[in-house]
């Protein structure tokens, strides 16, 4: 906060520059959400700007099971293995995290680049080397590959997230617990887990978005009889057009934007730290 | 020590699934690069040959990075201006600038994709707009304009998150001090603000580029079927032409270019005279 007495050429010129920059910044990055959400409200046949009335006809389209089935299974189908990939990586990430914070240096040295590669390679060259290896032993496309997939790239987020937490956490809290007579899985769940919530709640947060989203590595793993929502919708946007689409994106953008609010009301994922 | 080995035991299952099911796969990628098909056992460079001799494919990874270079620029001039405000504000504007940008970007890349079909479109925002004004509709989608655009608006949080990160820690009474040496707003951003921004511009970068070059429904979608990158010329080849060894060389270069270039931006970041004397 560095208030300008003199408010001169430069000073005005920089406030207009960094204003518009900023204004424009926020615009780019919030407007086509809003601008999107209102146009699922349209009461015109097509997505013409600006809508020609307000109905909620798109999402009652979309709620018809005659006219949308396709679009329901997809969402169940992606549904269910964004869980399965939560499932995953909460078995495989959280243990790893909360072992890894009291191994020595060194080992956490080979190990941590190892657990966090699969976020630095693009999922779409993981797709493409998944879907060789299968090949290779003999395994073709499936739900099952698709959950695997998302499980081994997607665990990095939530062991990052616990490990944020997790490394703050005072050494001396599990030896006292024991210390008093609780046994390991006491300790676990009555003092660890409870500490590392926010952390985990984040990572899974994260997992499921990004699972719920991806295309790039489903598309490489998926049978044709496995449809995900996004794949789903792509298709749509590609013959289509209709909007039911802008509907779809209207209730992944309410969700989100609830889930947001939640979290920031349970354990600010966001707290400001002064 | 009986402690120890617990430890061990948790971390063991998720650097097992690591070895077994990312590191294989990826090192089969690299070997299937260099064969005829998916046996292995010869050794050749025809794909890389036929990759990068070829003037089209040369162009789409040219594109690629081209690309990528131009959303890291455009992102970062529209990031700094968050970073600034959010520097200067309190509690409260602060989340709520926290708020803005994590909410489009946990919005699905799909339905932001989506969005930008209604704003580019023949009869979208921008067009209408231009309608009412008295002009005549300009072809926005299916342009490298329109992408870029797209582009910035997925990637932008990518910037702002890792450089709020940074700047939520800078002590304010560096920036007053200047102020009351009497230092102009523009001489506090590029002596001040800008050098110790930088490790959040940085990781930024990184993210950005990675995440823009290989943005596979966005570049195919608002790109269209005419602008061609990376990552829709690599599904092209398996999932229509399955030239595995093909496929295979384009997603080993495009690791190693997008490699090249994110090592490059991370030696500019550390460059002594822009990140100054921090």
């Amino acid at each position: 906060m560095y208030d300008v007495k003199r408010l001169d050429k430069a000073t005005l010129f920089y406030n207009v520059v960094i204003s518009t920059l900023g204004g424009l910044a926020l615009i780019i990055m919030v407007g086509p959400v809003l601008i999107s959400l209102l146009m699922s409200f349209t009461s015109g046949a097509g997505l013409r700007f600006p809508p020609e009335g307000l109905s909620l006809r798109w999402y009652a389209a979309l709620f018809d099971p005659q006219v949308s089935g396709r679009v329901h299974t997809a969402a169940w189908t992606s549904l269910q293995i964004a869980l399965m990939a939560v499932l995953g990586t909460l078995v495989l990430a959280v243990p790893a995290a909360i072992g890894i914070v009291r191994l020595s240096g060194r080992v956490t040295a080979v190990v941590e680049p190892l657990l966090l590669a699969p976020l630095v390679l693009p999922s779409l060259v993981y797709g493409l080397a998944a879907l060789f290896c299968a090949t290779m032993i003999g395994l073709t496309p499936s739900k099952a590959l698709v959950v695997i997939g998302h499980i081994v790239v997607f665990s990095p987020l939530l062991y990052r997230a616990t490990i944020a937490v997790a490394s703050n956490l005072d050494p001396n809290l599990e030896d006292v617990s024991s210390t008093l007579g609780a046994s390991f899985l006491r300790t676990l769940f009555r003092v660890l887990l409870p500490l590392l919530a926010a952390g985990i709640g984040a990572g899974v947060f994260l997992v499921f978005v990004q699972s719920f989203d991806n295309v790039s590595m489903t598309i490489f793993l998926a049978d044709p009889g496995t449809d995900a929502l996004p794949m789903r919708t792509w298709y749509m946007i590609e013959e289509s057009l209709d909007p039911r689409v802008a509907a779809i994106s209207g209730i992944q953008i309410a969700v989100i934007f609830i889930l947001l609010l939640l979290a920031q009301r349970i354990a600010p994922l966001f707290k400001e730290k002064s | 020590m009986r402690k120890f080995d617990r430890r061990l035991l948790a971390v063991a299952p998720m650097v097992a699934i690591s070895v077994v099911f990312f590191l294989v796969p990826l090192l089969l990628l690299v070997l299937v690069s260099f064969q005829d098909g998916l046996a292995l056992g010869t050794f050749q460079l025809d794909a890389y040959e036929s990759l990068l001799g070829n003037a089209f494919n040369a162009k789409v990874l040219m594109d690629t990075v081209l690309l990528g270079l131009k959303v890291v620029g455009l992102t970062t001039l529209l990031g700094i201006p968050i970073g600034i405000w959010y520097l200067k504000s309190g509690p409260r504007v602060r989340t709520l600038l926290i708020f803005l940008t994590l909410f489009p970007m946990l919005t699905a890349n799909i339905v932001r994709t989506f969005a930008w079909i209604v704003i580019l479109g023949k009869e979208g925002l921008i067009n209408a707009t231009i309608v009412a004004l008295g002009g005549s509709p300009q072809k926005l989608l299916f342009t490298e304009f329109g992408l870029t655009l797209a582009l910035v608006q997925i990637e932008l949080p990518l910037l702002v998150l890792p450089l709020i990160a940074v700047l939520s820690r800078v002590d304010l009474r560096a920036i007053e001090a200047a102020a009351t040496l009497g230092a102009g707003p523009w001489r506090i951003l590029l002596t001040v603000i800008l050098p110790l921004s930088i490790p959040g511009i940085l990781a930024g970068w990184i993210l950005v580029f990675a995440s823009s070059t290989t943005s596979f429904v966005t570049q195919a979608v608002i790109g269209g079927a005419r602008l061609i990158y990376l990552p829709q010329f690599l599904y092209k080849e398996v999932g229509t032409l399955f030239n595995w060894p093909f496929a295979a060389a384009v997603a080993v270069v495009m690791l190693l270019t997008i490699g090249t270039v994110l090592f490059g931006l991370s030696l500019l970041g550390r460059h002594r005279r822009l990140v100054g004397h921090v």
